[in-house]
């Protein structure tokens, strides 16, 4: 028996049958009829956010921090265009996102109506899928489809348009278990010849290294103990990506830190002289490669990914292993105990005795200061202050986000929300509420810089209004400081455009807000104010001013290759050098 | 088979011809890619291509399975071997493509194009076009007294050579259809 409803209704019950909690969203001319069905019921939590890119980053905070998709609700024109900066951080990142979007009414489609876009066009190259539904009796099925679309395989987001005729018309209700198989049913189990092939040459490795990614991650908790399980009984020293953070522990016997351009110096040494890579989930993306060219050329390489579309396309590696990281690592691991076991204890001993001395550099240290914060100085009171409890962070982009990955220490998946590959600015201030909304008794801690926290302000009513006692962290330096770093290293200290002027008064700001405002300029009162921050009960804005005109350190210059680190104390003129200054 | 699965650089030809898949060298792939037929389709394809900068030599896509609702997508690409196994890759990934073939590696192929010509003249010249049409099994398909609107059907090489002889003769109009490809035997 099929059930009839609404279009509306179906929507709101195909959510419902999906197990979602909670929509992010907000309203319009569009989407009234499905508004007015999660009106009329209880089980679904609307979450009216203050811009339509600010739903899509909260749901990436919920789905990143929760392992389930984000929901979005959002009307047609500006609510979906203004979505596709989420949508596009989302697909970059691999993050389930399922997207409503309203739509004029099928028979006004393409008469350029009142708050028409063509949204499937638009949104084409930043989803996964998309989905038009003219039809009301194939609305139910097609969100059950995007569902499966959006989390299976390599996640990512999807769209449903739905146009207002088709919200108001009746229609069969399908069930999920109903729904019809789709095609797209990407393949989890690894080769196991390949996986063979890639334990025999770990067993001998001399200089192993695992380099590990946000797809661990996205394969669950599982896979993240596999990969910790790996790494500790094969002694192969590991280092992540900034999205993989939190897979392996940070306090673990063989972490060696964030790798990539503002990596540990010890990552990315033992990046450029291993003898074997074990790539499990990351992409080679050009933050972690460095000069292609110059990229660890001695070693024999190993990568995990679920989409064969990663494989191969910046650095060719020699065993490939398509599937799903935690049915990989279960099998890696199988294999490596039946075969007895090996390592090459005696090469790997050697290779640790090395990476030690790299450690020794101590890469991250930094000149302190007793007069003025430094931004690595917030940071370790920060990590201090807030150590051993259930933490999650979210970031904004730029300077104090590669601080966040390098001194913060991350025990666990799903504690780290931060917009990798897309590097979209405003992200933090709404991924810190979609967080704190999945995880109402956690400390959610936004660390942002002031530029980037003005990106999405508005979202602090958003906090207020549900009372999500999340800490917005500002490092505010009044400069847009990455951009500044460039501006220094590659166009000789000329400055454009990158200092922040008129900023507010963040304090006075908060309080207009309803939220709580503390300033802290003096290292010596910090301790003070972060405990003050952590005990208040309710939203947070820390006006943190640090130094003006501190280097993010160290960093890779682009188009340099991993060896070729510039360190705190090295001098930053013409640092970028020939092809590697229209690199971004 | 599945193009994803053939080893990389690999040819139809002998080991000799054995490509090395870093190589810089560009060639030239035919890919048939079966879709379902719904409505965007053909945009997904075309903007992976020029969303990812790869070339399009050739497109063709129509239905071929009313009751299944599938297209097919015939593509002639080109490109260094490790662009062509990404554009591979790139493609097996959309959720509405249900297969990705490599013609060119994946075993023996034929490949046909129809073009259609309209050649106008008198005298010497509209002889010697119906004589050279007769020579490459061309039809006319429609006739004036001073025009012919010739069909041919084959190879795209074939036919680049018809249209140039064609070309002195009084060419005025000419409709190419893109690349059809299937492999041969079962």
């Amino acid at each position: 028996m099929t059930r009839q409803m609404t279009g509306a209704q179906i929507v709101v019950q195909a959510l419902k049958d999906q197990g979602v909690d909670t929509v992010f969203g907000y309203p319009g001319g569009a989407v009234l009829p499905i508004y007015d069905e999660i009106f009329q019921q209880n089980q679904i939590r609307h979450i009216i956010v203050r811009h339509e890119q600010a739903a899509t980053h909260a749901a990436e905070g919920y789905a990143r921090s929760t392992g389930k998709p984000g929901v979005v609700l959002v009307t047609s024109g500006p609510g979906a265009t203004n979505a596709v900066t989420g949508m596009t951080d989302a697909l970059l990142d691999s993050i389930p996102m399922i997207v409503l979007t309203g739509q004029v009414p099928t028979f006004m489609i393409g008469n350029d109506a009142f708050q028409e876009a063509d949204t499937i066009g638009i949104t084409r190259p930043c989803t996964k899928h998309n989905w038009l539904v003219k039809d009301t009796d194939i609305l139910a099925e097609t969100i059950h489809q995007a569902f499966h679309v959006a989390t299976t395989g390599r996640p990512g987001p999807v769209l449903v348009d739905i146009p207002k005729d088709v919200q108001f018309a009746m229609g069969d209700y399908t069930t999920k278990p109903k729904t019809k198989i789709s095609h797209y049913q990407p393949r989890v189990k690894g080769d196991i010849d390949a996986i063979t092939k890639a334990v025999e040459m770990l067993e001998k490795a001399k200089r192993p290294i695992i380099y590990s990614g946000g797809g661990v991650i996205n394969s669950g908790v599982g896979a993240s103990q596999l990969l910790r399980e790996l790494s500790d009984a094969t002694g192969a020293p590991i280092t992540s990506t900034l999205m993989g953070l939190g897979a392996y522990p940070a306090s673990g016997d063989n972490w060696l830190g964030m790798l990539g351009m503002h990596g540990t110096y010890e990552a990315n040494m033992a990046m450029h002289d291993c003898d074997y890579m074990l790539c499990v989930g990351a992409r080679f993306d050009d933050r972690i490669t460095g000069r292609t060219d110059a990229f660890s050329p001695n070693s024999y390489k190993v990568h995990i990914d679920i989409d064969p579309s990663s494989i191969n396309k910046i650095i060719h590696v020699d065993t490939p292993i398509i599937g799903d990281i935690g049915h990989v690592l279960e099998d890696m691991l199988k294999v490596w105990k039946s075969r007895g076991r090996k390592t090459n204890a005696a090469g790997i001993a050697k290779w640790k005795a090395q990476i030690a001395e790299w450690k020794a550099v101590e890469c991250l240290k930094y000149k302190g200061s007793d007069t003025v914060i430094k931004p690595q100085y917030a940071l370790e009171r920060l990590e201090a202050l807030t150590k051993g409890r259930d933490r999650y962070i979210t970031t904004e982009v730029g300077q104090h986000q590669m601080w966040a990955a390098q001194y913060l220490g991350f025990e666990d998946p799903h504690r780290f929300m931060t917009s990798g590959g897309l590097g979209t600015m405003g992200y933090g201030t709404p991924a810190s509420m979609g967080v704190q909304i999945a995880h109402p008794d956690a400390l959610v801690i936004n660390v942002a810089g002031e530029a980037s926290w003005l990106m999405n302000m508005q979202e602090m009513g958003t906090a207020t209004q549900y009372n999500l006692q999340t800490k917005q962290f500002i490092l505010n330096n009044e400069r847009l400081g990455m951009v500044r770093q460039w501006q220094e290293l590659l166009h000789g200290s000329r400055y454009s455009h990158s200092w922040s002027e008129s900023l507010p008064d963040f304090v006075k700001l908060a309080e207009a807000f309803g939220a709580k405002g503390i300033r802290c300029s003096d290292p010596a009162d910090l301790d003070d104010a972060i405990m003050e921050m952590l005990n208040h009960e309710g939203p947070v804005i820390f006006d943190c001013l640090v130094e003006k005109h501190e280097n993010c350190f160290p960093m890779i210059p682009s188009g340099a290759a991993h060896n070729e680190m510039l360190m705190g104390d090295d001098k930053t003129e013409d640092a970028i050098k020939g092809k590697g200054g229209a690199l971004v | 088979m599945n193009a994803l699965t053939l080893k990389n650089g690999a040819s139809k030809k002998s080991a000799y011809d054995l490509k090395n898949p870093l190589g810089d060298e560009i060639e030239t792939h035919t890919l048939t890619v079966i879709v379902d037929n719904e409505a965007g389709v053909l945009a997904r394809v075309i903007g992976l291509f020029s969303g990812r900068g790869y070339n399009i030599d050739s497109l063709t896509v129509a239905e071929t399975d009313h009751e299944g609702h599938l297209s097919r997508i015939t593509i002639v690409t080109t490109g260094t071997p490790a662009v062509i196994e990404q554009i591979k890759a790139q493609l097996d990934r959309m959720v509405p493509i249900h297969s990705v073939n490599d013609l060119t590696v994946e075993g023996p192929s034929v490949e046909r194009e129809l073009a259609m010509l309209k050649v106008t003249g008198k005298g010497e010249k509209r002889v010697e076009a119906m004589r050279l049409a007769d020579i490459f099994r061309a039809n006319v398909v429609d006739t004036t007294l001073t025009s012919f609107v010739f069909e041919i059907t084959g190879t795209p090489e074939k036919i680049d050579a018809f249209v140039e002889l064609m070309r002195p003769l009084g060419l005025t109009d000419l409709a190419r259809t893109g690349v059809a490809a299937l492999a041969r035997g079962l």
